[in-house]
């Protein structure tokens, strides 16, 4: 089950190698002192926690004697949504199982997340297809336009980089969740959602020409918006923003990607 | 001549390749003679390239075109021209600074990115409910003036490309009372970076809401003069009707929203299923038609305008109301602080705000520095608050890792999701109806590259 | 006109150079060459309210091969260089490049991968207009002063000696990077 990589992962993040002494309050670690001290709203149980801030000028080693040097904070992601999940949720969530199952392949149960008002279903890649169709076309669900496809890069979050998220409407019911699906960096395919909804043909094109995800069973997946021989990706973290500096009388300014900026 | 790098046929993988400059169009006939002796069917057909740089294509876009005589047998589109790298810049800069960025995108409806990025942020941050009315009134205020200057570009820009040029003059000329009415609010006539999260960035100046009534009632008399000129006249009606049909099904498969879908009959309006900013409070009416082509679009178009005026004239009743209302959160660790005056020297910071923060207040002074060079913290997670632009659906997808920058900002465009349809538009029909549809599409090329 | 009358028996005295210069900029045609906001700003200009057709200026020649001036209006991809280069090629001479905007003179905001930093990597440029986007009075105040330069252009050998003496005092001026107390 998909839960229980997470669990793993979970483990292995919530000590990082290096956590300074300072960090540690009185009774919590590190790792609990969550985002903004906001206390975490009814509903949402856990977090799922996905790499660690460390510093707050962006200056290393010594040369910042302010001490925020040694700050660690983590980067807590909201966490899975358990049953029931109130209001429509637990119908789509249901119908979707329900037709998923029908379909007859193994399709695991999605994680829900259930954040400020929206639900996210992750979905395992190769799934994808399945789950897709089940939501287009099974009465209940009837999600029949899909609004894009958007890539996201998350460098800490080892094994599954490449997140390619589906914005979904069903205009009969009135309803929006999201999907989304994690690639590893290493082996980026996705199957292509072109037979299932037309207009995700150019979405995945960008999504392929910012981040590299490749986009199996697309009929054409080519670059669109860099020069068809453009090297790299260029929405990815690990590629530079790619600025000059900035020259002024006396002085020049480094590209935004360089200057010492907030963390 | 002959040193002219560009005036030259070369070998492709497809075929051969004619770059003609002028004076050589007999090289094409010739090359094409000499296929005609081998292989015919592949010298029949033609495949022009139409832009980048051209005037009728909207803005920097490429059509690919096969052309068999006068039809278009495939049309593709290359885009990307324009690609700007916005989304990309905006994880470098606060998410106030964002606002500056996405504004650009789609520049002919700055304030519909701004409120979509803005919504998506304020979702995230929870204060959603926490918005004032005063904000949200103007939010609409200035989103329905938009879509009327861009309903008027469209109309005019569209005019201008199948070379009805007085539809441009009267369709400009219009578009500047509008602009004066942005600069009088925002203090910009275009790309203002006026919707902040939070609110708006500065309240109304006084004299302001006599200018908007005064422009409603002009626009009143001015609306007509596009419908006396276009709607009945037999070259306008020859060139739209039936030209670039697509009907429900295809708009839904393609994702197509906006005026096009709603040319199909389908009353889909974001603005009326899924509100922001209050929209369910106000009296208006989604337009349809029901002819699916380009004449129905330009139709929806027009009376889109009306029913903005109409919200127009709500918010500024409104307005009327909410005077000295703020036009920020009150939680003083979002609300952007400072405000901008009028002064000898020009529009500058504000005197008594400077004198607030310098003599009158510690915090006001911290909350000014830490959020103009730190900015606000964004709790983690992701949102998608998609808003009802002049062209559909227009949505942020915001992911914040906890920063003070986003993580990853991705704009669902409506022009980039729109433009699809060229192909499904233009296939058997005629290289002028091409232009015609592309123009019923409305696309905005920054927002389509980004 | 009232000029005959004031002359002494109908003759005027000027230069070749003064009735050439004058020619070119009383007609002055811009090519099409809009890219993004500063675009919409440009066909401001030439609309109603902001009329460049006082200048002789209202048609923009969709055709390189017919137009004098290049009003580069917007950002320029990295994509979009080779057909700007292409296009500024296919002008004949003498033409004039306008960099309208801060894209276009400098890169503007966008310090990034995908935009050119300044069309002057790409094509020379006789005339910078920062602003985002610039109004269309800015517009016309860069385009009247580009007027002034094309009255004042020489030809022939004076062309050439001027090309040479504006090159020779471009390549030995100080570097904006090399000027020292000057914080204004």
């Amino acid at each position: 089950m998909s839960e229980g990589k997470r669990d793993d992962r979970r483990e292995e993040k919530r000590d990082p190698a290096g956590t300074p002494e300072v960090g540690k309050g009185p009774e919590q670690p590190a790792a609990e002192q969550a985002h903004e001290n906001l206390p975490t709203p009814a509903g949402e149980r856990t977090v799922r926690q996905v790499g660690v801030r460390r510093g707050m000028f962006g200056v290393r080693g010594t040369g910042d004697t302010s001490g925020y040097g040694g700050l660690t904070q983590s980067i807590a992601f909201p966490g899975d949504a358990q049953r029931p999940y109130g209001g429509w949720y637990d119908d789509v969530a249901d119908a979707l199982e329900v037709a998923t199952r029908g379909a007859g392949l193994d399709v695991a149960a999605p994680r829900v997340v259930i954040h400020r008002g929206e639900i996210t279903f992750h979905v395992r890649p190769d799934d994808l297809p399945v789950v897709a169709r089940a939501l287009r076309d099974d009465e209940r669900l009837r999600f029949e336009l899909c609004s894009g496809v958007s890539g996201v890069h998350y460098p800490d979050d080892a094994g599954a980089e490449l997140h390619a998220v589906y914005h979904l409407l069903s205009m009969s019911h009135n309803r929006r969740i999201r999907l989304e699906v994690a690639v590893p960096d290493a082996d980026p395919r996705i199957p292509s959602l072109v037979p299932v909804y037309p207009t995700c043909d150019w979405h995945e094109r960008e999504t392929y020409d910012m981040f590299g995800i490749r986009f199996e069973g697309h009929p054409a997946l080519t670059r669109i918006l860099m020069p068809d021989d453009w090297p790299g990706h260029p929405q990815r973290k690990d590629y530079p923003l790619g600025g000059i500096p900035v020259e002024y009388k006396g002085g020049s300014v480094p590209p935004p990607d360089q200057r010492r900026s907030y963390n | 001549m002959s040193t002219d790098y560009y005036a030259a046929s070369s070998e492709a993988a497809d075929g051969r390749v004619f770059t003609v400059t002028g004076q050589d169009w007999d090289s094409i006939v010739e090359g094409i003679g000499e296929g005609l002796d081998g292989d015919e069917s592949a010298e029949e057909r033609v495949v022009v390239n139409m832009g980048p740089q051209h005037p009728s294509t909207h803005g920097v876009l490429r059509l690919i075109l096969e052309l068999e005589g006068e039809t278009v047998t495939e049309a593709r589109c290359g885009i990307g021209y324009l690609h700007t790298g916005i989304e990309k810049n905006m994880e470098y800069r606060s998410w106030v600074q964002g606002v500056t960025f996405c504004t650009r995108m789609d520049y002919l409806a700055p304030f519909f990115n701004e409120a979509t990025y803005c919504l998506g942020v304020e979702r995230l941050l929870g204060i959603e409910d926490d918005v004032p009315e005063k904000a949200q009134v103007m939010r609409v205020l200035l989103m329905e003036l938009n879509r009327i200057s861009s309903h008027l570009v469209c109309i005019a820009t569209g005019g201008m490309e199948i070379g009805a040029l007085t539809v441009m003059t009267i369709g400009f000329r219009e578009r500047e009372l509008v602009l004066d009415l942005f600069e009088l609010i925002t203090g910009l006539r275009m790309n203002h970076a006026f919707i902040r999260p939070g609110g708006v960035a500065q309240d109304l100046p006084p004299g302001a809401l006599d200018e908007i009534r005064g422009f409603v009632a002009l626009m009143k008399k001015r609306l007509p003069e596009y419908a006396d000129l276009c709607n009945a006249n037999p070259v306008f009606r020859a060139r739209l009707d039936g030209v670039g049909h697509l009907d429900l099904e295809g708009c839904l498969a393609l994702g197509i929203t906006g005026p096009v879908v709603r040319s199909t009959g389908y009353p889909w309006d974001l603005r009326k299923s899924e509100p922001y900013c209050g929209y369910e409070t106000y009296d208006f009416d989604v337009q349809t038609w029901d002819t699916c082509d380009a004449y129905g679009r330009f139709r929806v178009r027009l009376a889109e305008m009306w029913e903005s005026l109409r919200i127009v004239e709500q918010a500024a009743d409104r307005l009327a109301r909410l005077d000295g209302a703020p036009v920020m959160v009150a939680d003083r660790k979002i609300a952007w602080p400072s405000q901008l005056a009028i002064g000898s020297d020009g529009m500058g910071n504000s005197l008594d705000h400077i004198r607030h923060i310098m003599g009158e207040s510690m915090e006001a002074l911290i909350h000014h520095f830490k959020l103009v060079t730190e900015g606000f913290r964004v709790p983690p997670g992701q949102a998608y608050v998609p808003i009802e632009g002049p062209r559909g659906e227009l949505g942020a997808h915001v992911v914040s890792d906890g920063g003070t920058r986003p993580a990853r900002v991705h704009f669902r465009d409506p022009s980039f999701t729109n433009l699809q349809a060229t192909s499904v538009m233009s296939e058997g029909g005629m290289v002028a109806d091409v232009i015609v549809a592309i123009a019923s599409i409305d696309p905005v090329m920054g927002g389509v590259d980004r | 006109m009232g000029l005959e009358e004031k002359l002494p028996s109908g003759v005027l005295l000027t230069t070749v150079e003064g009735v050439a210069g004058y020619m070119r900029k009383a007609s002055f045609w811009p090519a099409t060459f809009g890219l993004a906001c500063c675009a919409i700003e440009m066909m401001t200009s030439g609309g109603p309210k902001y009329d460049l057709a006082r200048f002789g200026m209202e048609v923009f020649r969709a055709s390189p091969r017919q137009a004098d001036l290049m009003i580069v209006a917007g950002r320029v991809s990295q994509k979009m260089a080779p057909v700007l280069r292409q296009i500024y090629d296919q002008m004949p001479e003498p033409k004039w490049v306008l960099a309208m905007g801060v894209c276009a003179s400098s890169g503007g905001m966008f310090n990034n991968y995908a935009i050119v930093q300044g069309v002057d990597h790409v094509v020379p440029v006789d005339m910078y207009l920062p602003g985002c986007p610039p109004r269309p009075e800015m517009l016309i105040d860069a385009i009247l002063k580009l007027h002034d330069k094309v009255q004042h252009g020489k030809l022939g050998s004076n062309r050439r000696n001027e090309v040479v003496e504006q090159e020779a005092a471009a390549l030995n001026a100080l570097p904006t990077s090399e000027m020292r107390g000057q914080l204004r």
